[in-house]
C-alpha cells in the first residue's frame, strides 16, 4: 500500500521505419518513434510541455495505407504500422508548408531550426511572389505594457500560446483565435489591450513561441538598440525564490547581465512554465 | 490524487506553478475543495468553497472529523494500528455536531457533510495549506485538527495521499533542515539530545550551548527585557514584515549594535550599525535549495555581485576568521556540502554529484544508492508499526485573540498578491501591469454602511495604531471581512495595525486577524485619492 508505483512494464509493438522494422513502446507517438532511431523530424507547433494540436504540418509522414500524410507528433504507432518520413511526397509537402509560412509571415526570428530546416528542403517563399506584392499579415508591434511585446507580424498561427495560456498550462484562457481563414489571428477577448485582459503576465506564451511573434518587452528593446546578441549568452540553472515550490530558472545572461528568464521544459516542478515573479522578478536584479 | 482540500491557502496567487499540478489533478477528476474566509482565485478552481469565519479553522476541523466518526467512514485498521488516543479524540470532538459546526463556522452543514464523505472516501486525498492555517495563535493547533483528519482516513505516508504545507520562501524548508532553527542542529538533529550535541562537537571541534535558543517572537521579548542587546539579522526585514511593527522598531532601535547582512537597502538595513552588502541567493550564488517537497536543488550564481557584495558564505567565513577561528579556511559550497552530507543522515546520500546529475533529490536519502523519498511516514503503514505510533490531538477551537468589538467592529485579514512579494522588496524592481498599489478591500454592504467609495483615503485604525488607507470594494467579500495585502510599506505601513496575538507554539503572530475600524477622513483629506486604486477598484 506504501509502495512508489514502479513504471509500467511497456508493449512493444512493431513497425517498419524508413524500411527498417524497430520496436517501440505502445502508446508512443510517431514523432516519439523518430526521435528514438535517430531520425530528424521538424516540428513547429509541436512542444514537450503542450498537447499536439496538428496545425503546422510540418511533422507529416507518409503511412502506408493511409489517403493523407498523418502528423507524426499527435499519431500513435501501430503495430505493423509502415512509414515513410523522407519520399518525395513529404519532402515537398514540408517544403510547401515552409514557403506558404514564410511567404507571409516574417520568419527571421524563428528558431534557428526552422532556417535550417528550411535550406534543408530548399524553400524558397519568394516564388509565391514579392512581399510588396501578396497579401501578408505585417502589421504594427503591439506595445501595451513594460513586460509583453506582441509583434503579429511574425505569427504563424501555431496556437502554442493558446495552450500554454488555457487547457495545458496556465489556465488563465486570456487569448484564442478570432477571424477567419487569412483573417485568423491570436486575440485577447474583444481585441482588448492586455493589460485590460485576463492576462496575468506568467509568460508562458512568450517561453512557447518559436517564430519571436511574442517577446519579452527588455529583449525587444535591446534588438531595437542593436545589443541582442544570443552568439555570447550563457544560460544557469538556478532555484526561484518567490515561494517555497522550487521552479527551476534558466537565468540567460549577456555581459554579466541577465536579459530573460525561462525554465527547462523538463523539470519536474515547472514543466517549462513559470508564474510572473519568477518571469520578471529578475529586474529587482537591475536596482540591487 | 483523488481529492484535494485546499485549506487556508490561495496557492492560485501564491504558488502558481504547484496550482497548476492541482488543476491537472482536478481535470483529471479529483474532487476539489478550498476552505477560506474568502472566495480567492484559487476557490474558483476547485468544486466547492467553504468561507468559514475568520479563525474557525479548528472547529471545521473537529466538525469534519465528527461527521467521518459518526459517518462510520473512519480507516479502523489504521487508525489500530498506527495511531494512538482515538477513544479520547472521538469523545472529544462529539460535540462538533453538523449544526454546532456549521454555527461557529458559518459554513453551511451540508458544505461540511460533503467535505468530510469526499475527504474521507476518496482512495487518496491530500490537505495543502499555507499562512491561513499557520499565522493564527493557534497555528500549531491548527496543524494539528488537520492532522487528526489524515489520520482518521489513512491519507498519510502512502503515495498521492498526505499533508502538505506549502513554504513560502525558496528554502524555507533547507533554512530548517540546515539548522537555522533554535532547538535543531542540522539535519533536523534536537540541539538539546546530548548524543546528538556531542556527535557535532566532535565533528566541529567546539562547543555547543546545551539549551535552546530564541525564536525571533522570544527575541523581541528578551530585546524588551534587556536581555538580547545585539542581533545579527540576515535576510529578513522585520523592520517591515513583524506584526505590531512600531513595536518592533522601537525594540531594534534601543538595541546596542545591528548588524544587517542584505541585499538590497532594506529598512531594517537602515536601522543598523553595520551593513553588509550581500549577493542574490538565486542569481549570484552558488548552494543549494530545499523546496516544499523536501526537493534538494541547486543553485547556481549566473552573474557577479554589484560593487562590495559577496556571497554570504565568503562573509561568514571571514567573520569566523576574525572571531579567531581560523580552522574555517575558505570552502566552497560544494565542501561545504560535502561535509553536511558527513552529519546529516538525511542528506547522507546525497551527494554534489548527484545533485548535478540528477537536478533534484528529496529527503530522507540515507545512502548513495538510494532514490530519495517522493512522500513521508510510510512507516506508519509497516506492520507492526515501525517507530512512535502517530497521535490525535484534542485541540480546541479558540476564536482570534484581537477581538470584535464596537469599537472595532471589522475583521482584517492580511493576504497576498499574485505578482508581488512579500514586503515588496523584492517585487519592487519590475514594472507589473497587474498591479493596482495597496487598498483596504471591504465588502458592498460595509461600504455602504459607512459611506465610503472605492478610491477614497480612511483612517483604519486597530488596538494598535492606526494608518491612512484608499478604500477597494470587492463584490464577493463576506460582511464584516476586510483585507489588504502589505506588499507596499511606503503606501500604507500595514504591520502598524496588525495583531500582536502570538502563537506560544510557532512563534508565529496571528496577521490573519486583527480587529480594526474605519473612520472618513475631513473632507480635505478624502480627495487625496490615490490613483493607482482608482474608481473602479
Amino acid at each position: 500500500m506504501n509502495d512508489t508505483p514502479v513504471a509500467v512494464p511497456t508493449t512493444l509493438v512493431e513497425i517498419t521505419l524508413d524500411g527498417e522494422a524497430v520496436r517501440v513502446p505502445k502508446g508512443s507517438t510517431i514523432l516519439d518513434a523518430c526521435r528514438r532511431e535517430g531520425i530528424d523530424t521538424p516540428t513547429l507547433c509541436w512542444a514537450e510541455n503542450l498537447t499536439p494540436v496538428n496545425v503546422c504540418r510540418v511533422c507529416v509522414v507518409e503511412v502506408e495505407g493511409s489517403r493523407v500524410l498523418v502528423p507524426s507528433c499527435s499519431r500513435p504507432v501501430e503495430d505493423g504500422m509502415v512509414i515513410a518520413t523522407d519520399s518525395e511526397r513529404v519532402r515537398t509537402s514540408r517544403r510547401m508548408v515552409y514557403e506558404l509560412l514564410a511567404s507571409s509571415v516574417e520568419m527571421d526570428r524563428a528558431d534557428r531550426e526552422v532556417h535550417e530546416w528550411m535550406e534543408h528542403y530548399g524553400a524558397r517563399p519568394e516564388r509565391m511572389g514579392k512581399r510588396s506584392e501578396i497579401a501578408t499579415v505585417a502589421q504594427p508591434v503591439k506595445v501595451q505594457d513594460d513586460l509583453y511585446v506582441r509583434d503579429y507580424e511574425r505569427c504563424i498561427l501555431c496556437y502554442k500560446c493558446v495552450e500554454a495560456c488555457g487547457d495545458d498550462a496556465q489556465q488563465t484562457f486570456a487569448i484564442a483565435t478570432a477571424g477567419r481563414g487569412f483573417d485568423a489571428h491570436i486575440s485577447t477577448e474583444h481585441d482588448v489591450t492586455l493589460p485590460d485582459s485576463a492576462c496575468v503576465y506568467c509568460g508562458n506564451c512568450i517561453g512557447v513561441c518559436p517564430t519571436g511573434a511574442l517577446t519579452f518587452k527588455t529583449e525587444h528593446d535591446m534588438r531595437l538598440a542593436g545589443t541582442w546578441d544570443e552568439d555570447i549568452q550563457e544560460v544557469t540553472t538556478t532555484v526561484c525564490s518567490f515561494c517555497g515550490v522550487g521552479c527551476n530558472l534558466e537565468l540567460h545572461t549577456q555581459d554579466d547581465r541577465i536579459v530573460k528568464v525561462t525554465s527547462p521544459s523538463d523539470h519536474s516542478v515547472t514543466h517549462g512554465h513559470l508564474c510572473i515573479k519568477g518571469r520578471f522578478g529578475w529586474q529587482q536584479h537591475a536596482h540591487s | 490524487m483523488d481529492a484535494v482540500v485546499m485549506w487556508g491557502t490561495n496557492a492560485r496567487n501564491a504558488h502558481p506553478i504547484f496550482f497548476h499540478h492541482v488543476i491537472k489533478g482536478i481535470d483529471n477528476g479529483a474532487r476539489s475543495w478550498t476552505i477560506d474566509p474568502r472566495r480567492t482565485s484559487t476557490a474558483k478552481f476547485t468544486d466547492s468553497w467553504l468561507g468559514l469565519n475568520v479563525g474557525t479553522d479548528i472547529g471545521l476541523a473537529n466538525g469534519v472529523a465528527r461527521e467521518i466518526i459518526a459517518a462510520g467512514l473512519t480507516d479502523d485498521e489504521f487508525i489500530r494500528n498506527a495511531t494512538t488516543g482515538y477513544e479520547e479524540f472521538v469523545a472529544f470532538v462529539e460535540p462538533w455536531t453538523l449544526e454546532h459546526t456549521a454555527e461557529v463556522t458559518g459554513v453551511p452543514a451540508e458544505a461540511i457533510r460533503d467535505l468530510a464523505h469526499g475527504y474521507a472516501t476518496a482512495p487518496t486525498a491530500q490537505i495543502c495549506w499555507t499562512l491561513g492555517i499557520t499565522e493564527h495563535h493557534t497555528g500549531v493547533d491548527n496543524v494539528q485538527s488537520l492532522c487528526n483528519l489524515a489520520l482518521l482516513t489513512g491519507h498519510v505516508g502512502r503515495w498521492g495521499s498526505g499533508l502538505v504545507p506549502l513554504r513560502g520562501q525558496n528554502n524555507v524548508q533547507g533554512g530548517g533542515d540546515m539548522g537555522a532553527l533554535p532547538n535543531k542542529l542540522t539535519g533536523f538533529q534536537d540541539v538539546e539530545d546530548d548524543e546528538v550535541r556531542a556527535k557535532f562537537e566532535a565533528a566541529w571541534d567546539c562547543e555547543i550551548p546545551p539549551k535552546n535558543g530564541w525564536n525571533l517572537t522570544q527575541m523581541f521579548e528578551a530585546m524588551e527585557r534587556d536581555e538580547l542587546k545585539a542581533v545579527y539579522v540576515i535576510g529578513e526585514n522585520p523592520a517591515d514584515s513583524e506584526a505590531d511593527v512600531k513595536h518592533a522598531r522601537a525594540m531594534l532601535e534601543k538595541l546596542d549594535m545591528l548588524v544587517v547582512q542584505d541585499v538590497f537597502m532594506t529598512r531594517t538595513a537602515k536601522m543598523a550599525d553595520v551593513v553588509l552588502p550581500a549577493a542574490l541567493g538565486w542569481a549570484e550564488s552558488d548552494g543549494t535549495a530545499t523546496n516544499s517537497e523536501r526537493r534538494v536543488q541547486r543553485m547556481r550564481a549566473a552573474v557577479p555581485p554589484p560593487g562590495q557584495a559577496r556571497q554570504e558564505i565568503g562573509i561568514i567565513n571571514d567573520l569566523a576568521a576574525l572571531m579567531g577561528d581560523d580552522a574555517w579556511g575558505n570552502p566552497t559550497a560544494e565542501e561545504f556540502w560535502e561535509e553536511l552530507r558527513t552529519v546529516s543522515p538525511m542528506h547522507g546520500g546525497m551527494s554534489w554529484e548527484r545533485l548535478e546529475a540528477e537536478g533534484g533529490i528529496q529527503w530522507p536519502c540515507p545512502t548513495e544508492d538510494h532514490p530519495g523519498s517522493p512522500f513521508l511516514h510510510g512507516r506508519l503503514w509497516e506492520r507492526p508499526v515501525q517507530g512512535r505510533r502517530a497521535p490525535f490531538s484534542c485541540v480546541e477551537d479558540r476564536p482570534p485573540l484581537d477581538v470584535l468589538s464596537e469599537e472595532f467592529p471589522l475583521r482584517l485579514t492580511t493576504v497576498r498578491a499574485l505578482d508581488s512579494y512579500n514586503t515588496g522588496v523584492q517585487t519592487s524592481g519590475y514594472s507589473s501591469p497587474i498591479r493596482s498599489g495597496e487598498a483596504l478591500q471591504v465588502s458592498v454592504v460595509d461600504a455602504a454602511a459607512l459611506g465610503v467609495v472605492a478610491g477614497e483615503r480612511v483612517l483604519v485604525s486597530s488596538r494598535r495604531g492606526a494608518i491612512r488607507m484608499t478604500i477597494g470594494i470587492e463584490l464577493e467579500l463576506a460582511v464584516g471581512l476586510c483585507h489588504t495585502t502589505f506588499h507596499f510599506p511606503e503606501l500604507a505601513d500595514v504591520n502598524q495595525i496588525t495583531s500582536d496575538a502570538v502563537d506560544p507554539k510557532s512563534g508565529t503572530a496571528e496577521f490573519k486577524a486583527a480587529a480594526i475600524r474605519i473612520d472618513r477622513l475631513d473632507e480635505d483629506d478624502r480627495a487625496e485619492l490615490d490613483e493607482r486604486v482608482g474608481a473602479g477598484a
